[in-house]
């Protein structure tokens, strides 16, 4: 019942019956009566205020990016007075490779990522939601169990086991647990998906004499591109900002990647540069912000049912 | 989590229980059908074999050896686990990252739910805002941000041009032991936007019932949200409070890049996940790292069992 429906309640029954029946509204007398426009007005007041104050940095880091370095320091408005664009040609050829090739190799182990989880997850998911074999119910439990393993106890011996394989400056050992769907979460995520999917399509599928991979290709696929969606996206945001195993693997600068060639460009460089360097933070946040702008419907409804980060 | 886990305990007890009972049937479909799902599911067991349950029990064995990666690795019982004793660095980084989970992960918790209940009723502009608050958590783990959070926090930095317009003096925030690990917790507040709307998605889910309800029985706004809301929305708080404490133990980059590396100044930021990288792959003190690894998982297994546990008294479970 909405607040209008009551009140609609409320005048009928005044009309009715003697006038000393409470309405509800005497239930809200005792707060002061304000104009109905205050309060939403304090409210996207405060929530202006905030979200200004949050986003104030990123603002301020992309109006500093064209500004020469001394000014940077000294002027923490947004007013752009000059554009530096300097900074970005700069930053690009700073280290030993033009930053293009750094992009390149972030976009190379993104998208080999995306296709890994893609593959891997959505057939495991099939197996998990749809079909029936000995042991589902552990292996489901441990599947789940390894969502929460914190990376570093398997980090050392898989470091072992890919270096020496030959695999250390290559993109194999960041791309290959990919392929072997250990992103639990997103196996988790499809499953929860798929179960969504009514089962008579299946039965469907199955009495015009489809097996179980052209039910998966051809019937679960394509009614699961919303989650599939979500994956793509989380893997393309989690892939282009991780640092932790990409530190380990990469050591070559023309193997770099975005968020370690910006980690060797703020070593290399003394506090003079800070606008180069701006520049490049700029270049690599802005994949990921075109990511949200287009891509925020799943992005939202993926944490919204799982809890991402 | 939870939840959903024993959710599926019982549907896949079901499950394996119709399994049984078709088998005596004789079951040429069911045998098929076992081996259509390993066929699916061959990346998955070759990941959890090779990927990570294989380096988990080898991780197990070597902290107890000593290993440096050049020699074999020699076998030294508990004698990782005894030096863990004793070390300061380890003390301190254990310090550390505890202030530092059970500082920012209340806060960003609170803000984020202060917030979805801000933008719950019906407001205006309710995806643009949603837009604003989520995406630093987008943003967050970045190299990018961490390095803006250098210039922001530095003795030069946008902070202290801020507190200046206030005439506060300035402060090397990130140079000084004392305040350094604060603006780590500032980053980690910085993205409630998460938690904020698996908050807004289970806000969405409390019956407008029973706020109606409360509404005509003549409860405050803070009376619905403390004795109706709030309960009701105990068990996202609980699946929020775990995923972001586990999220929080793990941190690492940001630290990395704010203390170049080291953990400085003076240690203050040395999370345990940044001594652990420095003993493993600067020191190559594989067998102490591995150590520090399984302790880390058992840290975390007993944080999440602690909540588990808690989370009887305090959760409330609608049916």
């Amino acid at each position: 019942m909405t607040d209008t429906q009551i009140r609609v309640l409320g005048t009928s029954d005044n009309e009715r019956t003697a006038s000393d029946l409470p309405t509800p509204r005497r239930s809200r007398s005792r707060y002061p009566r304000r104009p109905s426009w205050v309060r939403p007005f304090l409210k996207h007041l405060l929530l202006l205020g905030t979200g200004l104050l949050m986003l104030y940095p990123v603002l301020w880091l992309v109006v500093s990016s064209l500004r020469p370095t001394d000014e940077i320091f000294r002027n923490p408005g947004l007013v752009i007075g000059s554009f530096e664009i300097s900074n970005y040609t700069d930053g690009w050829t700073t280290l030993s490779h033009p930053f293009s090739m750094f992009l390149l190799n972030s976009t190379l182990v993104v998208l080999g990522c995306i296709v890994g989880n893609l593959v891997s997850c959505s057939m495991a998911a099939y197996a998990f939601a749809r079909l029936k074999f000995s042991g589902k119910k552990w292996w489901f439990v441990i599947m789940l169990t390894t969502i929460m393993l914190p990376i570093h106890v398997i980090i050392v011996p898989q470091y072992i086991l890919f270096s020496q394989l030959g695999w250390v400056n290559t993109f194999i050992p960041l791309i290959l647990p990919k392929v072997l769907a250990t992103d639990a979460f997103f196996v988790f995520l499809m499953v929860q998906f798929i179960r969504g999917i009514p089962r008579e399509l299946d039965e469907a599928a199955r009495l015009d004499g489809c097996g179980h991979p052209r039910i998966f290709a051809q019937v679960i696929l394509p009614l699961m591109t919303p989650a599939l969606a979500t994956t793509a996206i989380f893997t393309f945001i989690w892939t282009w900002n991780d640092f932790f195993s990409q530190l380990l693997y990469l050591t070559k600068p023309e193997m770099y990647t975005v968020p370690l060639a910006l980690r060797a460009f703020m070593d290399a460089t003394s506090s003079t540069s800070w606008g180069p360097l701006f520049a490049m933070s700029v270049v690599s946040l802005i994949p990921i912000f075109l990511i949200f702008l287009f891509g925020q419907r799943f992005l939202i409804a993926g944490i919204s049912t799982t809890g991402g980060k | 989590m939870a939840g959903l886990a024993s959710d599926y305990d019982m549907s896949a007890l079901g499950e394996l229980r119709t399994l049984g009972q078709k088998k005596i049937a004789g079951g040429s479909k069911e045998k098929k059908e076992n081996k259509a799902a390993y066929l699916f599911l061959l990346p998955w067991f070759l990941g959890l074999s090779v990927i990570t349950g294989g380096p988990m029990l080898a991780s197990l064995y070597l902290s107890l050896t000593k290993y440096n990666l050049l020699q074999p690795p020699e076998f030294i019982g508990l004698g990782n686990f005894a030096r863990m004793l004793t070390d300061e660095r380890l003390h301190n980084s254990l310090g550390v990252t505890f202030t530092y989970v059970f500082v920012s992960v209340p806060i960003q918790l609170a803000m984020g739910l202060a917030l979805a209940v801000l933008l719950n009723r019906g407001l205006r502009g309710l995806s643009f805002y949603r837009s604003v608050f989520y995406l630093p958590s987008l943003l967050g783990s970045s190299v990018a941000i961490a390095v803006l959070w250098k210039q922001v926090f530095g003795t030069n930095g946008l902070m202290n041009d801020f507190l200046g317009l206030f005439g506060i003096a300035g402060h090397g925030w990130i140079s000084d032991p004392a305040t350094a690990l604060s603006t780590l917790i500032t980053l980690n507040v910085w993205t409630f936007g998460a938690p904020m709307i698996i908050f807004l998605a289970g806000l969405r889910q409390v019956p407008a019932m029973y706020l109606e309800a409360a509404k005509v029985d003549g409860a405050s706004r803070w009376q619905t949200f403390v004795k109706i809301t709030l309960p009701l929305l105990s068990p996202i708080i609980f699946f929020n409070l775990v995923l972001q404490i586990i999220h929080a133990f793990q941190s690492f980059t940001q630290a990395f890049i704010i203390s170049g590396g080291n953990g400085g100044p003076a240690d203050s930021t040395l999370f345990y996940t940044l001594y652990l990288y420095n003993r493993g792959f600067a020191n190559f003190d594989m067998g102490y790292a591995s150590a520090m690894a399984w302790f880390l998982l058992v840290i975390i297994g007993v944080f999440t069992a602690i909540n588990f546990w808690a989370s009887k008294y305090w959760v409330f479970y609608d049916d």
